[in-house]
């Protein structure tokens, strides 16, 4: 975990691979080449990438018109601006249109830190899963990226995937399996499961070192795909631990978490305790600070895990 | 293609054969936008008697042109013109609206073969014209990409995005029809919210403009070909229409902006269009 790697980076030089072995792979951008780092896809590949500037409602649908037309377009901008202006077009031309289209959301989070609460992308995992047939997903690190960059353009269907700006620990192995659907069991425990996605697996392992300091084995579930859910490892989990924590980078309002819950509660109701942004905007302030100021971090987690289990013991 | 002469006399049978249907599936499903199918009647035969290159025995084929129907409340036409053109058959006029089949309100591509794309909420189609467009640029073929849009459509702000699009990759094999019946569903185009000088507007955002009275089969011809030999960018054809167009007691009425035709006015209807 020492060493720390951008997930979009990962998810740059994956692009311009994929873009090499399959010349059906279009990317387009609204003016955040740099940020989303597709522009090295652009310097690879210039005829293929396609800058339609600061306008999402267009990007989103025009992806689609490429899809229609037998492409596989990666549709790129800030998670928050795409989802935000974007979702209309994402619903109609993309998903209920059943495109193959690969929608890709950055800064996600609270990435962009000092730029603070108009650019703190908190809703974009639920306004993606509430739409049916999209696939949604934030994998957890760089090498994780990598793979999935892969296995969204060879799954047929609409994706929406986040992509971490913020240089994150590596918690997966280049031999890991990856496979959408199918949550990775990074540590496995009996007392407390934490189900983490993105840059809140790392912080879910630091807080299950601390948890075994104090005697409970936490299992740490990678959910790096949020729909579909992979409903088999969390009800085997929850099954064994009875007590959850949930922590993502993202508002607990209707994410990940509230997609864990949602299941559980019909399946195996157990105590469901949330780590992520309240019913709060951001401030303007480092990474840390923010982090901090939402709760997103190890000692929450920790903090979250133990209510979980004395509320189990009730 | 067939020739102009040959393209005009299909698209009169063409357009004539698709009021009557668009009729009778607004008069049996009790529902749906009778008043801008009509305006967008003729211009739709003519596209697809004139223009499009598409196989009703391979709807998808890699080849085809595209026809999007951005304001999707016209569906009925779009199913009349594909009934004609065998994609879909005459007796499924019933199944317009209903649970079953494959002609829903507004159009879906998943369920009806030669529709490419969902449409219902406007404003989506020109960006999706562009996409299919710029693909087939890359892919170095000359398919074009129709796209229709209704005038109070324009006031959807993704239209004038897609315009710049469109124009800024100079895309020759986009062509733009614009169904400019003057009225939308609270009343007169003019008076919910103006669209001003509409052919300079698309002017000045660089496109090639056709202004035609878009009932008159020959000038939509021209107009069409003019667009197809256009290569510098974009074209697009503001078709002057009628709302209700060929039946008296619908044309230039808002009212008929979605309304059913009662049985009397179905007969009155059919009388007309016989």
């Amino acid at each position: 975990m020492d060493v720390k790697i951008a997930p979009r980076e990962a998810y740059g030089r994956a692009l311009v691979e994929l873009g090499r072995e399959n010349e059906d792979i279009v990317v387009l951008d609204a003016d955040v080449a740099k940020a989303s780092m597709t522009v090295l896809f652009k310097e690879a590949f210039p005829d293929r990438f396609f800058d339609l500037g600061i306008a999402e409602s267009d990007i989103m649908a025009t992806g689609a018109g490429f899809a229609v037309a037998g492409k596989i377009p990666f549709v790129n901008a800030y998670a928050n601006f795409l989802l935000g202006n974007g979702w209309e077009q994402l619903r109609l031309s993309i998903c209920y249109a059943g495109q193959n289209v690969k929608v890709v959301g950055h800064n996600i989070g609270a990435s962009s830190a000092k730029d603070g609460p108009t650019h703190l992308p908190l809703e974009d995992i639920a306004l993606a899963r509430v739409i049916p047939g999209l696939t949604v997903l934030e994998p957890a690190d760089a090498i994780e990226m990598k793979k999935a960059v892969r296995a969204v353009a060879a799954h047929a269907g609409p994706v929406y995937m986040r992509v971490g700006r913020m240089p994150t620990p590596l918690v997966t192995r280049e031999d890991d399996p990856f496979v959408l659907g199918r949550a990775n069991i990074l540590r496995p425990g009996r007392d407390v499961t934490i189900v983490a996605c993105g840059c809140m697996a790392a912080k879910a392992l630091s807080a299950a070192a601390e948890l075994a300091a104090r005697g409970l084995e936490a299992e740490v579930v990678n959910l790096h795909t949020i729909k579909p859910l992979d409903e088999e490892t969390l009800l085997a989990s929850a099954r064994k631990t009875r007590a959850v924590v949930t922590a993502e980078e993202h508002s607990t309002r209707a994410g990940m978490g509230s997609a864990v819950a949602e299941f559980l509660a019909g399946r195996c109701p157990v105590p469901v305790r949330m780590v992520g942004s309240r019913d709060i905007f951001g401030i303007c302030a480092s990474y840390e600070d923010i982090q901090e100021f939402f709760g997103m971090t190890a000692a929450k987690i920790v903090e979250e895990a133990e209510k979980a289990c004395s509320m189990r013991d009730i | 293609m067939p020739d102009k002469e040959q393209a005009l006399a299909a698209a009169a049978r063409t357009a004539k054969n698709m009021r009557r249907a668009i009729i009778r599936m607004t008069h049996l499903a009790q529902g749906g936008h009778p008043g801008g199918c009509l305006s967008a009647t003729d211009l739709l035969a003519a596209l697809y008697e004139g223009f499009m290159r598409v196989d009703p025995r391979d709807p998808r084929r890699s080849d085809r042109d595209f026809f999007f129907l951005s304001k999707g409340h016209a569906a009925p036409a779009l199913y009349a013109v594909l009934m004609e053109k065998g994609f879909l058959n005459p007796w499924e006029i019933t199944d317009f609206r209903a649970k079953t089949g494959r002609l829903p309100a507004y159009p879906s591509c998943e369920l009806t073969p030669g529709v490419d794309i969902a449409s219902g909420s406007l404003g989506q189609g020109l960006s999706v014209a562009n996409g299919a467009a710029l693909a087939a640029r890359l892919n170095g073929t000359d398919q074009r990409a129709y796209v229709m849009l209704g005038d109070g459509e324009l006031h959807e702000g993704q239209v004038w995005e897609a315009m710049m699009t469109a124009a800024h990759f100079r895309l020759a094999n986009v062509c733009a029809i614009v169904d400019y019946n003057k009225l939308q569903l609270d009343g007169p185009v003019d008076e919910v919210k103006t669209l001003g000088d509409l052919r300079g507007k698309w002017d000045r955002f660089g496109w090639h403009v056709l202004e035609i009275n878009g009932h008159d089969l020959s000038a939509i011809y021209d107009a069409f070909a003019a667009a197809r030999d256009w290569q510098e960018g974009p074209s697009v054809l503001i078709a002057h229409t009628v709302k209700g167009k060929g039946i008296s007691f619908m044309e230039d009425e808002v009212g008929w902006h979605a309304a059913a035709p009662s049985d009397e006015e179905y007969a009155a209807a059919m009388k007309e269009l016989s």
